[in-house]
């Protein structure tokens, strides 16, 4: 495939509130919600005084410039596509940067009940649906990264699943950016509507060329009365990118949300989940792994709120941090007043491979009921040195033993993945994560 | 059929629980006795006042001006990030300085008012030697001034220096000059920066060089008159090879009015030196209404300036209105050891924002921390803690465990621990969980003929266990007793 | 001594002892087998007065008197005493403290003296070193980290120390090894009494082959469908749960 000219349109500087530009055939509630979403970052980005900012200065890029894309078809490389070729039958929705590329996609057939759009169809044949739901778990009023994707974002996908519909085959959404001679923005929006009984398995990936762009996806996911969405999500873009994501979730009576997330990419990245547990007997699940090095920076961020009794939350995030890394896990857990018998467990794990690197952790309960058991754990420090002896009283050469060691630390997360060919699909990426970082690992 | 009980056993639970939490407040008499007052409200004259009712060489002054207008230029800007719902407080409502009047500076206890020394009989401190705890020397603060301190010859014989912070300004100026501020600067925070420029009493300690000081030191903070801010200031200096223990206690009257206590406390350890400080803080904690109760905002912080130094904090909150309190290590010295042992019980509308900081600097330092929060009533109890590894502090290790007990159904903990390590070869490790008191434990205890009550309190006990023990013996019996658990039944 | 009749208790909701009806009269040793689920535990618990065990219709007389009106405690204080299947471990309480509380409150309200520390660790060492305990073991947190043999002895040693009238031992034997199960065997041998009643719940032969029941019950689906002498636990052991069941065939 020829690679296509393509033309930044418009100049947008993050955080401050340039006036609402109406776009070409946008409803004008879209244009109102974006409006207010500017109206709340005219105080510009969340400075590190802001306590959920505390370890993570944006400040870098409150006076930057992103350029946007306009209209108009796409292409990717060869490579990436193939990159994030999964070896196994999917509903497949490629975005290049930031823009729903319907020839690279191949979103094939699905059962009755199930739509997947992009969000401008979805938007010009369900407006009514789409208004309804956008912006009704991101709260772009509380919350940076909504407010930014909101504010600038255009384009995104639609997946609906009616009541007791499922989907066999695995959604796959890509996310592209390729290389460019100016610094992109894309902020693309997901909108999962998951209803009673159904089951929907999610993998997104985002794979780039090198490059500095900022990647601001936003997705809302309600998963209705006994309803099941897995998300698998991998993150594996240029080590010049800004990566800001967030996922939104609710959960209704007997509903599963289960997250398996790999961070190996991007400069600076925050992954942001924002859970709200509404039914009770509703059961999360959320798995983090970051691999970083160099001067990368990855931020987990994680804010589950049990508004009713009943319901858990397990939660297990692990990071390991070479060269002069800093990751960064801060995960809120809220009980709210009379949610008894709330299950809810938390733990954070990092690994800290080489002098320079920086771990922070701030897992947090916040408890209002009395009847709950709640914990949290998190730990930092370096390869066990008796496993590390172990390995080696075997015979197995340090670098080798060291490398061993990490693998099966990361590994424990991807395990959590269900599926065997999209593990695979992880352990690749991670093995790839593994050796581009030099230092304590080769 | 089993006929219906009148309650039934959750509300059982729930009414024993509460008698066991709920035990009045033992300590809220007034004394009647003349005071000596500072003009009320707050500006430069009143730090004069202070500084000229004590005597106070002209360099404290200064430094306590510098410290006034320091905090005149925070514009009253409390720190707003702890979990904690007051209404503001007016620094011009409160007299800052009180002293019961008396012949300036007993020189023995005969000579002082009888009044006084009936009160801390009241309180369980008798102040007359031959009736005094076995072992333990008390510094006797009452508001704003140390009415007196026992066993100060046997001390000085063998070096220790143990007075009150006015006399040791005036006796030991070059040593109150060299570490005063010197953990806790003026400008540290809000609180801090008031304490330091309206500080009016508190303990001095020194303890020489190789010496192990062979008694309990203990201060006794009594807040009497009202409308009176209590601001003191504890300085103890651990030489080389030194140690000591150091307990202190507060209590208050019962009043509607919320008072103010803002104290700063500093230790300094030097190479091989260990300071272990314990406190019993049971000061007014207000009705069960929410109403009265003293705020209690204190800044402590002990540095481990020296090799194998080593700062041991041991607390038991169950008093105050309001608590906010971190008491913190800086590990300098290489291997020096900071440890943090915490029992916080909140009750009725009682808010504890507390915990600790402990920063890594110097290599193979460790820390230890635990915490126990136990929450009833509507009252909301927060631990908030700071683990900090250097780049430097090879080799550290920290360990954190973080438990709350929570008892009925309108209370709230909290539990918000920020751990940064910049060290490869340090292990950090943080543990916390939430729970109510088990039903399952209750029941196995109550099988073996155990009464409902009591199995509470052996369960809340055997909650607290690791911090009771860390509290010296004489402490740890009327801790107990304050987290409503006695020592009964302990064999062996 | 022990008059259970028509009972049934409901768990969350559920009915789980469905006309249960037992007689057990001083002296006596009963054992009741059933498969798992059949509603063992929850006699026990029902007996022992546990929250959440909701006696819905049914009477059981200890001694003549209504036990389902008493607290937990004072149903020990009576002299009834479980051996849990599961024993509950109690952070931070010494298992020597627990154990002098308990022995105290129940001699307070037998009117018997209380012991001091020192005749309270005599009496204990005797029985400790009879069921082959260590000193450290019970300076240890109760149950804290306590091997399944050693929450079983702890168990027992509760039982001897409590000297109770009416005995349940819930599975104590499951999780022992052969000499542990001797030791277990001796201790419960040693409290049998004409004026003391145990009931033995069990899933295996093994251990009435050391304590030799009087009776053996069988239940199911929360009611006993057998009753025979110690030769039913042989037939069961043979045929199984399915083959000792009413109906089935010899
Ligand atoms: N707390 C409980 N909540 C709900 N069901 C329970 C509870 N305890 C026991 N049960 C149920 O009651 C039935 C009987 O359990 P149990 O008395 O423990 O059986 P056994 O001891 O004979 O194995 C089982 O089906 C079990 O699942
Ligand atoms: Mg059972």
């Amino acid at each position: 495939m020829a690679a296509l000219a393509r033309k930044p349109a418009t100049t947008i500087p993050f955080g401050y509130g340039a006036e609402a530009v109406a776009r070409p055939n946008e409803p004008a509630w879209l244009t109102s919600k974006r409006a207010a979403a500017r109206a709340v970052l005219a105080a510009g980005l969340p400075s590190p005084r802001v306590e959920s900012w505390k370890y993570t200065n944006l400040q870098a890029f409150a006076t930057q410039a992103f350029a946007m894309l306009s209209d108009g078809p796409a292409d990717a490389p060869l490579a990436l596509l193939k990159q994030t070729t999964i070896d196994r039958p999917s509903h497949r929705v490629v975005f290049v940067d930031g823009r729903f590329a319907p020839a690279l996609s191949n979103v094939g057939a699905v059962p009755s009940g199930v739509t997947i759009r992009s969000l401008d169809d979805a938007i010009s044949s369900d407006e009514f649906v789409v208004a309804r739901r956008f912006g009704a778990l991101a709260d772009a009023s509380s919350n940076a990264i909504a407010a930014l994707n909101a504010a600038h974002g255009s384009g995104g996908v639609v997946i609906a699943l009616a009541r007791g519909a499922s989907l066999t085959e695995p959604v796959h959404l890509v996310f592209i950016a390729t290389a460019s001679d100016r610094a992109m923005a894309f902020h693309p929006r997901v909108l999962i509507e998951a209803g009673e009984g159904s089951a929907l398995t999610l993998i997104e990936s985002h794979v780039s060329e090198a490059g500095a762009y900022w990647s601001n996806p936003v997705a809302e996911i309600a998963v209705a009365r006994d309803a099941t969405v897995r998300h698998w999500t991998l993150q594996d873009q240029a080590r010049d990118a800004t990566h800001l994501a967030l996922n939104a979730v609710s959960l209704a009576q007997g509903a599963r949300y289960e997250s398996v997330l790999l961070a190996i990419g991007a400069g600076l990245a925050r992954h942001e989940f924002d859970v709200a547990i509404e039914g009770e007997h509703a059961e999360v699940s959320l798995d983090g792994g970051y691999l970083i090095g160099g001067t990368q920076h990855s931020d987990h961020t994680t804010r589950i709120v049990h508004k009713v009794g009943h319901a858990s939350t397990r939660e297990v995030y692990k990071g390991v941090l070479d060269g002069r890394a800093r990751g960064v896990f801060q995960g809120t857990i809220v009980v709210e007043p009379g949610a008894d018998k709330t299950d809810a467990h938390q733990l954070s794990r990092t690994l800290m491979l080489s002098v320079g690197a920086e771990a922070d952790a701030k897992p947090e309960l916040m408890i209002y009921a009395d009847d709950v058991k709640c914990s949290h754990g998190a730990s930092s420090g370096a390869l066990d040195p008796a496993q590390l002896f172990y390995l080696r009283s075997r015979g197995i050469g340090e670098a080798a033993a060291r490398a061993l060691l990490v693998e099966g630390f990361i590994a424990e997360t991807i395990e959590r993945i269900a599926d065997e060919k999209v593990r695979a699909y992880f352990t690749r990426a991670a093995g790839d994560g593994l050796r581009a970082h030099g230092g304590a690992l080769s | 059929m089993a006929e219906t009980p009148v309650l039934t056993r959750a509300e059982e639970n729930a009414a024993q629980i509460d008698a066991l939490v709920n035990e009045k407040y033992r300590y809220g008499f007034v004394t009647d006795i003349d005071s000596d007052f500072a003009p009320k409200g707050l500006n430069e004259d009143i730090v004069r006042f202070i500084s000229a009712k004590k005597n106070e060489p002209e360099w404290l002054l200064e430094w306590r001006l510098k410290a006034f207008r320091f905090w005149l230029s925070l514009g009253e800007d409390e720190p707003g990030w702890a979990n904690l719902r007051y209404p503001k407080i007016d620094y011009q409502d409160a007299y800052y300085y009180a002293a019961p009047k008396q012949a300036a500076g007993p020189k023995s206890l005969d000579e002082v008012d009888p009044e006084l020394l009936k009160t801390y009989e009241k309180l369980g401190i008798p102040l007359a030697e031959r009736a005094a705890l076995a072992g333990v020397a008390v510094d006797a603060v009452f508001d704003s001034v140390s009415v007196a301190t026992t066993f100060k010859d046997k001390l000085a014989a063998m070096g220790i220096i143990f007075c009150s912070i006015s006399e040791a300004v005036r006796e030991h100026p070059e040593l109150v000059r060299r570490y005063l501020g010197s953990v806790v600067p003026y400008g540290d925070n809000f609180f801090a920066t008031l304490n330091s420029a309206v500080f009016t009493d508190g303990s001095f300690v020194y303890v020489p060089k190789g010496t192990r000081c062979p008694m309990e030191l203990s201060t006794y903070f009594r807040i009497n008159a009202a409308k009176t801010g209590q601001f003191e200031r504890t300085l103890i200096i651990a030489d080389e090879g030194s140690y000591v223990s150091y307990l202190e206690g507060c209590t208050a009257p019962m009043r509607d009015e919320n008072q103010l206590h803002a104290a700063v406390v500093e230790l300094v350890a030097l190479d091989d030196a260990e300071i272990k400080y314990s406190t019993v803080q049971n000061w007014y904690p207000g009705d069960a209404d929410g109403k009265g109760g003293i705020y209690n905002f204190v800044t402590k912080r002990g540095a481990c300036r020296g090799r194998n130094s080593k700062i041991s904090w041991t607390q038991v909150e169950t008093g105050s209105a309001i608590t906010w309190k971190y008491p913190s290590c800086i590990l300098q010295g290489d291997n020096s050891v900071g440890e943090f042992y915490s029992i916080a019980v909140t009750n009725n509308f009682q808010q504890a924002d507390t915990g600790t900081k402990m920063i890594h600097i110097g290599k193979n330092t460790s820390s230890r921390i635990i915490s126990k929060g136990i929450s009833a009533g509507r009252s909301s109890a927060t631990y908030r803690g700071l683990v900090r590894i250097q780049a430097g502090a090879e080799g550290a290790r920290n360990h954190t465990q973080c438990d709350s007990l929570l008892i009925g159904a309108k209370c709230a903990a909290h539990t918000v621990p920020y751990i940064e390590s910049r060290n490869p070869s340090a292990r950090v490790e943080h543990e916390a969980t939430t729970s109510k008191i088990s039903e399952d434990q209750l029941f196995y205890c109550r099988s073996r003929g155990i009464a409902q009550e009591d199995a509470v309190a052996l369960i809340v006990n055997g909650f607290c266990r690791e911090v009771l023990q860390a509290l010296p013996m004489e402490f740890a019996v009327e801790a107990q007793k304050l987290v409503g658990v006695s020592l009964e039944g302990s064999v062996g | 001594m022990l008059e259970i009749r028509n009972l049934h208790a409901k768990v969350d909701g559920r009915e789980i002892l469905q006309g249960l009806d037992l007689v057990i009269n001083a002296g006596e040793m009963h054992a009741i087998m059933g498969p798992n689920g059949s509603g063992k535990s929850t006699l026990s618990y029902v007996l022992a007065g546990r929250d959440g065990y909701e006696v819905t219709a049914g009477s059981v007389l200890f001694e003549g008197h209504d036990l389902l009106a008493l607290k937990p405690e004072e149903r020990a204080r009576a002299g009834i005493f479980l051996a849990f299947q599961y024993p509950v471990e109690v952070p931070g309480v010494p298992s020597a403290t627990f154990l002098k509380t308990a022995v105290n409150a129940v001699r307070k309200a037998r009117g018997e003296k209380e012991y001091d520390a020192f005749e309270f660790l005599k009496l204990m060492k005797a029985k400790r070193d009879a069921l082959g305990m260590s000193e450290d073991m019970l300076k240890r947190p109760l149950n804290v980290g306590f091997s399944g043999g050693e929450k079983k002895r702890n168990e027992v040693l509760q039982m001897a120390l409590l000297e109770p009238r009416f005995m349940v031992l819930d599975e104590t034997d499951s999780g022992l090894d052969v000499d542990a199960l001797r030791v277990v065997a001796a201790g419960i041998n040693a409290l049998r009494r004409a004026d003391r009643a145990m009931l033995v719940i069990t899933h295996y032969q093994r251990l009435l082959d050391h304590v030799r029941p009087d009776v053996v019950h069988i239940l199911s689906k929360g009611r006993i469908v057998r009753s025979g002498g110690p030769e039913l636990a042989l037939e069961l052991e043979a045929k199984g749960f399915a083959g000792v069941m009413p109906g089935a065939a010899a």
